[in-house]
């Protein structure tokens, strides 16, 4: 039941992952096509980068974005070193500095996606 | 009356006796065959006329019962079900060795022990409630030709191992079910009569069980029955992850006939089963 819960939700993640990426790669990368959250210019121009870090839409998703995204790779690099066959204590220790790891970054990019969206909103306020 | 052409094959054997090498080495024969012999009609004429020690495991001669699986021209098939003429290689020669990522009993005989170990570890039965055999064996479940569909091509198994030594996963983690009992776990989960779910999940739904598959296919491609397992691999791991998500339940839901069916009366001059030979109690 624990890897089948551990393998749904990378599952999930890879999903979600691929859909906004696929938003940031549209954002990003087709904004002369699409022209989607620009402002009307370019979508690395200070009015566009400002404008969406006001935007709560764009801070929940990077929060959620970034823990997709270190759950994957994390569970997927997981994966790949319990396949060389280590051993059960190896396996726990790798579980333990993998989930510490993890949270501490996800806790990094929460406070920098957090503070980006408060500073914004006080530039323009 | 048509003319039989006959063939001259190089056979290069692998050869082993614990009890007397150190290491496997191959052995040539030179044979005369006719056109349309099989490999294991080579292996007899080897032994019938040349080498009558050498070793090889086989029973039905027909594709049916699995027991002689080799590796034959670099790729596992079943010596009785593959011609001569189509594993030729380098013009004449037929290379035969024992199925590999098991070991090996002697010269072409697999100890295919650990493979029937996983296969019975995936409760390879009906259960009902859980992990219970039937309580009333001998009385009909009812199932209609769609639910049957859902896991009838898994049932052509004839447990031969083939897919076990073409999977690269398998050959890397000892520990790994394999394809064979996989695929028998998801025909069993797939079997409306059956409601051992929550018992095999435990057993296939683990690190070493369904999600250790990297989905390769190769033990698709070897299948001699077409049972196609890499298939049944991914709809174990669907049925697992619905069945976490609560998108779907699993539990025995045939029901027990209670009278004749209707439409499946006996037609005339088909005889009654015998009788049972053994007396039938209810399990407790």
């Amino acid at each position: 039941m624990k890897e089948t819960r551990n393998w749904t939700w990378h599952i999930v993640a890879g999903a979600f992952i691929f859909v906004f990426l696929g938003l940031h790669m549209i954002v990003m990368h087709l904004d002369d096509v699409v022209g989607l959250f620009t402002s009307g210019v370019g979508a690395t121009d200070w009015e566009s980068v400002l404008g969406r870090s006001r935007m709560s839409f764009f801070a929940v998703t990077y929060v959620l974005l970034l823990g997709a995204a270190l759950y994957h790779g994390l569970f997927g690099l997981r994966s790949i070193l319990f396949e060389s066959n280590v051993g059960r204590a190896w396996q726990k220790a790798i579980n333990v500095l993998f989930w510490l790891g993890g949270l501490c970054l996800f806790a990094v990019g929460v406070f920098q996606a957090v503070t980006t969206f408060l500073h914004a909103n006080a530039a323009v306020g | 009356m048509s003319e039989t052409r006959i063939l001259e094959v190089v056979y290069r054997v692998r050869r082993f006796h614990p009890e007397k090498d150190e290491k496997p080495y191959w052995q040539e024969y030179t044979i005369q065959v006719e056109k349309g012999a099989t490999v294991l009609d080579g292996l007899h004429r080897i032994r019938e006329t040349t080498d009558p020690t050498l070793s090889y495991r086989y029973s039905c001669r027909m594709g049916v019962c699995g027991s002689c699986g080799m590796l034959i021209s670099g790729k596992p098939r079943l010596a009785c079900n593959t011609q001569i003429e189509e594993v030729l290689i380098q013009g004449n020669l037929v290379t035969v060795a024992p199925l590999p990522n098991f070991d090996v009993v002697k010269d072409l005989v697999p100890d295919l022990a650990p493979l029937f170990e996983k296969h019975r570890a995936v409760r390879p039965h009906i259960l009902r409630e859980g992990d219970a055999l039937d309580p009333e064996p001998g009385t009909e479940w009812l199932q209609t030709p769609q639910e049957l569909d859902r896991y009838v091509q898994f049932t052509y198994c004839i447990r031969c191992g083939l897919c076990m030594v073409a999977c690269p996963t398998f050959a890397t983690d000892p520990e790994y079910l394999g394809p064979m009992p996989l695929a028998q776990a998801y025909r069993y989960i797939a079997d409306s009569r059956d409601g051992g779910f929550e018992t095999r999940r435990e057993i296939a739904g683990t690190a070493h069980g369904a999600y250790r598959c990297h989905y390769a296919g190769e033990c698709s491609n070897v299948c001699p029955k077409g049972v196609d397992p890499a298939r049944a691999i991914q709809l174990l791991k669907r049925e697992f992850v619905l069945s976490y998500l609560k998108v779907i339940r699993h539990r025995g839901k045939a029901s027990r006939s209670e009278g004749p069916i209707a439409g499946a009366e006996r037609k005339a001059g088909v005889p009654e089963a015998p009788a049972y030979t053994i007396e039938q109690k209810p399990l407790t």
